[in-house]
């Protein structure tokens, strides 16, 4: 396989590294100089000192015949114009981008880069795994020993399809509005409460337990 | 009409000053607070601090349903992908980048969005005061039509068509009814081959 990788920091010299190692054809393009010499000291003829966004700079380093060409710059915008200068110009079947920007994962996918490699969303995941996903937002503390907190609503929360008065909150704290589809609303008498919502309620931060029963369901150890 | 433009550098202050003296009701945004020392005084337009490439950073702008939305920073790619933000994920209705690159801004002229390129505008300027011939690419390309609802798939069947298809899908597609484009050169794709 002849593999381009573009962007010559820690990722792409141990990719470049790897993958030469493991026998395929490798091109690293880096376009700052000095650091394209250092690398190729180490490992070899296989550095072209140019930048990836170029045209040119790709069709001299091979990209008509390339099987997979990964853009792993630090800088999500240059690793999408490499992967659709690619794609789109020289018709490379695989491309692959390092995006940092966890958000951007979509708008790649969409504008036809083939794979998307988000280290942001790898590690997030790791730690999500690790705490407890739905817990009482704390927003503010207000004066007067009351706090406001949100509290996000999904399938399995028992408030889910009940209005604020069937909850049955005792006195000390009250929903005041809520979040839906990303517009607040001032919670009334029939609102019913869906799956989605983000609840915002206020109360003396005793309530908190009672809070989270009622609007997430089970009470944190 | 409203019009957001990215990067307040001199092209960009500049603009955002003529839009609103044209009417326009203008949006700029930059990573530097101090770059919107450059606008006008009287400029009552909206000044947002973000990066043009982030999504929420564009969504703050106000950018989602805008008509116009210029990136005009000096990144070629900065601008391209904020352009492409702006028309596939904002549904904004005519999108251009900077591109200086002449390579990269007839590469992207082919991918939809409108290019703009002060290397080959600024060559052609010159050619044409010291009397010379000028040809070539032309410095700006009208954004191709967009198709908000099948997205990059439908506009991609519309770019790799034959270049008398994509000209008149240009012709009779719902911007047909936009006024004319920034330059006064046909919209009709000039359709560099494609080397693969």
């Amino acid at each position: 396989m002849f593999v381009m990788v573009v962007g010559g920091g820690k990722v792409g010299y141990y990719l470049t590294k790897e993958l030469s190692e493991s026998g395929h054809e490798v091109v690293l393009m880096e376009k700052d100089r000095t650091r394209a010499d250092r690398i190729a000291d180490e490992i070899g003829s296989i550095v072209v000192a140019k930048d990836g966004c170029e045209g040119s700079a790709l069709a001299e380093a091979g990209a008509n015949r390339a099987d997979v060409i990964a853009a792993v710059t630090g800088d999500d915008e240059d690793n999408l114009v490499i992967c659709q200068m690619a794609k789109h110009h020289f018709a490379v079947p695989k491309t692959i981008a390092r995006v940092n920007n966890p958000k951007n994962e979509l708008l790649f996918k969409h504008l036809g880069v083939d794979e998307i490699i988000s280290p942001t969303r790898m590690i997030l995941g790791s730690i999500e795994q690790d705490i407890p996903v739905h817990e009482l937002l704390h927003l503010a503390a207000l004066t007067g020993e009351f706090e406001l907190i949100e509290a996000h609503l999904d399938d399995d929360s028992p408030a889910v399809g009940r209005n604020a008065r069937e909850i049955g909150l005792p006195d000390g704290c009250a929903i005041v509005a809520i979040v839906r589809d990303d517009a607040a609303q001032a919670i009334r008498p029939d609102t019913i409460l869906q799956a989605g919502d983000k609840v915002i309620a206020t109360g003396r931060p005793e309530c908190e337990p009672v809070l989270h029963e009622a609007l997430i369901g089970r009470v944190v150890t | 009409m409203r019009s957001v433009i990215i990067g307040c550098g001199r092209v960009g202050a500049t603009m955002a000053a003529a839009l609103e003296a044209a009417g326009h009701d203008v949006t700029i945004v930059d990573l530097v607070t101090r770059a919107f020392d450059r606008l006008p005084a009287a400029f009552s337009g909206d000044a947002v601090r973000g990066d043009g490439t982030d999504e929420d950073t564009l969504r703050r702008a106000g950018v989602e349903g805008a008509d116009l939305f210029l990136a005009l920073t000096e990144g070629d790619n900065r601008n391209i992908m904020a352009a492409q933000l702006a028309l596939e994920a904002l549904r904004v209705g005519r999108v251009y980048a900077k591109v200086n690159d002449p390579v990269r801004a007839d590469a992207y002229a082919e991918l939809g969005i409108g290019t703009i390129c002060r290397t080959t505008m600024m060559s052609e300027a010159i050619l044409a005061a010291l009397g010379e011939p000028v040809g070539g690419e032309p410095a700006i390309h009208e954004p191709r039509p967009h198709d908000h609802e099948h997205g990059a798939e439908a506009v991609a069947a519309t770019v790799t068509g034959s270049a008398p298809a994509a000209g008149a899908a240009w012709a009779g597609g719902p911007a047909a009814a936009r006024a004319g484009g920034l330059s006064a050169a046909p919209a009709a794709p000039s359709a560099p081959s494609r080397e693969a």
